[in-house]
């Protein structure tokens, strides 16, 4: 447990904290000075490509590679012979649990290619060009099989099998075949027979979603360089470089020390960047080579090899009384996994009932395996699709009941106290005050013309906390020099300088923030689980206290007075009428004791939920089945604000990702199982011209447990908008569509099957 | 002595247990004491299980005080995007 917490959060004053000073990273990103992972060039180096498995699923026979290794400019050529196999076990790297076989299977395909893009080898080589060409010279023998892409087909019996080893953990008896499923999940807390048995009315539906790509703007890129002595340093692209280090040593056989990892700028990650694809190919290259080696995938790439998120097929029933009172939930939920178990289906069971006080639920989840790649995080990651199918079916119920949905929705909120499904009670939570917030909302009673509709949806996230370090370095001209350690991806650098400014009683354009890299400073777990302004926040404050102490320590030396007479004190080290500013202290540090650091080293506990509730209109095309998202209002509690225009551009991103969830975004296979859509122009992202202004509205529900009542909100904002856009589609329509993406054509279908019908 | 419920694969893992006593002052015994007990559930609670006490979760957090009378959950891990 930290000792940081304060109390009293409602009656602190604060003078940087809640306010909106520009962000320290920003110059250098309107400008182009900002170095992202791919913009870092050194002497000699070489330029490393991938050669990717043409297949969905296939047996790999045989690997020549001596043409490509034989064509002039050709360093180094490598494939899974030249990693060291790794036993199944999930072990600890840093917080995560982590299955080393498969990962080392996922960088580099060794008994078969699970799907297209899947790694098959790799080449350095003195130009792009080069390496290219040694690419084709490269001959794999592969024994196609049958594929399976959706999860209900990889469940049913006779499924093409993706891993003979595979045994569903979870069920009883123990399965005597292996299977695509790799586990089954379940949450339960009352009795839901009797619940429904209490029901008056009862709404039962199954959806469907597709999976969904991150689209992170950046590609994934890395520059790796091992010398001779087997010293490495790799620049990276990513969420958390300790935890590539972590990683790629294990991979390659390496000791962290020797692995000194830089996370470049990031443009973009939303869980994306929380695992390695690049970054060991890099290092094994530069090590067969002895150069540098660059690697940067293309948008293809991207596509066809990394993320995304799960498809999923979600079962939900709910029942409640005439009045309103849910007496009984159940849920069914299976995601998709991609090649190699670990979906977010577990996140997503405990997500889909959290933000009602129920008494009786029952969720189970499957986590499958399908020939696409890996899924990697994606904001929140399960809980959208989850709520995507419980807030529709909430919906449904309020119309089923002639209740408002948002009345509905506050007669069984979670509040504190309630128990969750999947076991604790909640601490202070914002479920109430974000639907009170909805409702007061004049968007909430703006007029509607023909063809539109209104919808509501909520959503909850866990967040959490984690390993974390900071570091606060005096110069002697009073300025401080921050160092964290999770890369910043949504404006930390500046939240992190406020609070330490706050604390120490500084103008924040005093304090420089920057991340340090894995040598720098102890381990960080990744930017994710909407951590860093909450654990990172509480690290810096902690150092900060560090240097108070310090601070007057040296004070009362220069006074000549007992520590303990020495208060910190709005930027200064007081005793009676004596005074010291931070600056003063600072510049005389080195003859009273030496340079002025404060560190902490924390394992950050008592993240709290952060709820949301978004409101939406929409008007919808009869003709073309178009969805125009007219008007867009986010509503989150967010403990407390640091940077409100941070938490602002969150719930805004957050908004946005959901819409292109929700309208547009699905992968187009065809009937072998290759991507055809892997580029923006087909998979296609929103773009500024597709959403409005979306409105927020920032709830503050104070977190006890973190100094300054902070929670996370990086996550929360993608979960209710595909519910919410469902729910204003068929307010407009009449229509409940269950099928993400709610696409033009498929809109359309639904308009005029609808019309058929009728006639 | 502390509270422990067990629900859904954990439960069944401890062969249909739902709630257990444990004597335990922290995490770590309390691991160390499901593990012995329930053999089958010990690599689980190595895997990613946060142990909420009393509404509150810890994770990968060995010395966490469990008080006597605690309501102890396992509660799946959350690492998020």
């Amino acid at each position: 447990m930290n000792d940081v917490t304060m109390k009293g959060l409602s009656e602190r004053l604060f003078k940087v904290v809640g306010t909106r000073p520009l962000r320290p990273d920003g110059v250098d990103k309107v400008t182009g000075r900002a170095k992202f992972g791919a913009d870092i060039h050194v002497p000699n180096m070489l330029i490393g490509k991938v050669l990717r498995s043409p297949h969905a699923h296939a047996r790999i026979k045989s690997i020549d590679t001596s043409k490509a290794r034989a064509l002039p400019g050709v360093k180094a050529v490598i494939t899974s012979a030249d990693l060291a196999d790794l036993p199944s076990e999930f072990i600890p790297a840093g917080e995560m649990m982590v299955n080393y076989r498969d990962m080392t299977r996922n960088v580099m395909a060794r008994e078969k290619a699970l799907y297209e893009g899947h790694a098959v080898a790799a080449v350095a080589a003195v130009s792009e060009a080069v390496a290219a060409e040694a690419l084709k010279l490269i001959a794999v023998e592969y024994e196609v099989l049958p594929h399976v892409l959706d999860v209900a087909q990889a469940m049913e019996p006779g499924a093409p099998l993706l891993h003979d080893n595979m045994y569903t953990i979870g069920v009883e008896p123990k399965p005597a075949k292996p299977s695509n499923v790799a586990k089954r999940v379940e949450f339960a807390l009352g009795d839901v027979a009797a619940g429904f048995a209490k029901a008056d009315v009862v709404v039962e539906r199954e959806f469907t979603t597709k999976p969904v790509h991150q689209g992170y703007i950046e590609p994934h890129a890395c520059l790796a360089s091992v010398s001779e002595d087997g010293q490495a340093e790799l620049w990276c692209t990513t969420q958390g470089h300790f935890i590539v280090r972590s990683f790629c040593a294990k991979l390659l056989g390496m000791e962290l020390a020797k692995l000194r990892v830089t996370a470049s700028e990031i443009g973009g990650g939303f869980g994306g960047k929380t695992v390695v694809y690049l970054e060991p190919l890099a290092l094994l290259l530069s090590r067969k080579s002895g150069h540098p080696v660059k690697m940067v995938m293309s948008r293809t790439e991207v596509f066809r090899a990394t993320g995304p998120t799960s498809g999923a097929r979600v079962w939900v029933k709910i029942g409640a009384t005439r009045d309103g009172r849910i007496t009984a939930a159940e849920a069914l939920l299976k995601y998709e996994a991609g090649a190699f178990q670990g979906s977010p289906v577990q996140p997503g069971c405990m997500c889909a009932f959290a933000p009602y006080d129920l008494d009786n639920v029952k969720v189970v989840g499957f986590d499958v395996v399908v020939n696409r790649p890996k899924v990697a995080a994606y904001r929140a990651p399960g809980g959208p699709i989850a709520e995507f199918a419980v807030e529709q079916v909430i919906d449904e119920l309020a119309k089923r009941l002639h209740l408002d949905p948002v009345e509905l929705r506050l007669k069984n909120a979670a509040k504190e106290g309630t128990k969750a499904a999947y076991g604790p009670k909640f601490g202070p939570i914002g479920m109430v005050q974000t639907l009170e917030a909805a409702r007061a909302h004049p968007h909430y009673r703006a007029p509607l013309k023909a063809n539109q509709g209104r919808g509501v949806a909520s959503g909850f996230w866990f967040n959490i906390g984690g390993e974390t370090c900071a570091a606060l370095n005096l110069g002697e001209d009073g300025t401080v020099t921050l160092v964290a350690g999770t890369p910043d991806i949504g404006g930390s650098r500046a939240s992190l300088a406020m609070m330490a400014a706050e604390e120490l009683g500084i103008a924040v354009d005093k304090v420089r923030p920057i991340i340090g890299d894995t040598s720098a400073l102890g381990y960080n777990f990744l930017t994710g689980g909407s951590r860093v302004t909450f654990s990172s926040g509480m690290a810096v404050i902690e150092a900060a206290r560090d240097v108070i102490r310090q601070l007057c320590e040296r004070a009362a030396k220069i006074w000549e007075v007992a520590p303990d007479e020495v208060i910190w004190e709005d930027g200064h080290a007081r005793s009676g009428k004596l005074a010291l500013s931070l600056a003063e202290i600072a510049e005389t540090a080195g003859k009273t004791g030496g340079p002025i650091v404060g560190n902490a080293a924390i394992n950050a506990q008592g993240a709290g939920p952060s709820l949301a509730t978004h409101i939406v209109d929409v008007e919808v095309d009869p003709e073309t089945g178009k969805v125009t998202i007219l008007r867009y209002t986010a509503i989150q509690d967010a403990g407390k604000a640091v940077h409100p225009s941070y938490v602002e551009g969150q719930m805004q991103g957050g908004a946005v990702q959901g819409i292109g969830w929700a309208l547009n975004e699905e992968y187009i296979y065809d009937k072998d199982g290759r991507l055809e859509n892997p580029g923006f122009l087909d998979y296609r992202i929103p773009v500024c011209s597709d959403v409005p202004m979306i409105d927020t509205v920032i709830v503050e529900v104070p977190n006890p447990r973190h100094p300054y009542g902070v929670r996370g909100v990086g996550e929360t904002p993608i979960v209710p908008p595909m519910a919410a856009i469902a729910n204003a589609v068929e307010n407009a329509t009449g229509i409940r569509f269950t099928a993400l993406p709610m696409s033009p054509p498929r809109v359309l279908e639904a308009i005029d099957a609808a019309r058929a019908s009728k006639i | 002595m502390a509270r422990v419920v067990l629900s859904g694969t954990l439960k069944q893992l401890a062969g249909g247990a739902s709630e257990i006593e444990v004597e335990a002052r922290d995490v770590r015994q309390l691991l160390r004491e499901l593990g012995s007990r329930y053999p089958e559930l010990a690599p689980h609670l190595e895997s990613g299980y946060a142990i909420a006490i009393d509404g509150e979760i810890f994770q990968d957090a060995w010395f966490a005080p469990i008080g006597p009378d605690s309501e102890v959950h396992l509660v799946p891990a959350i690492r998020g995007g």
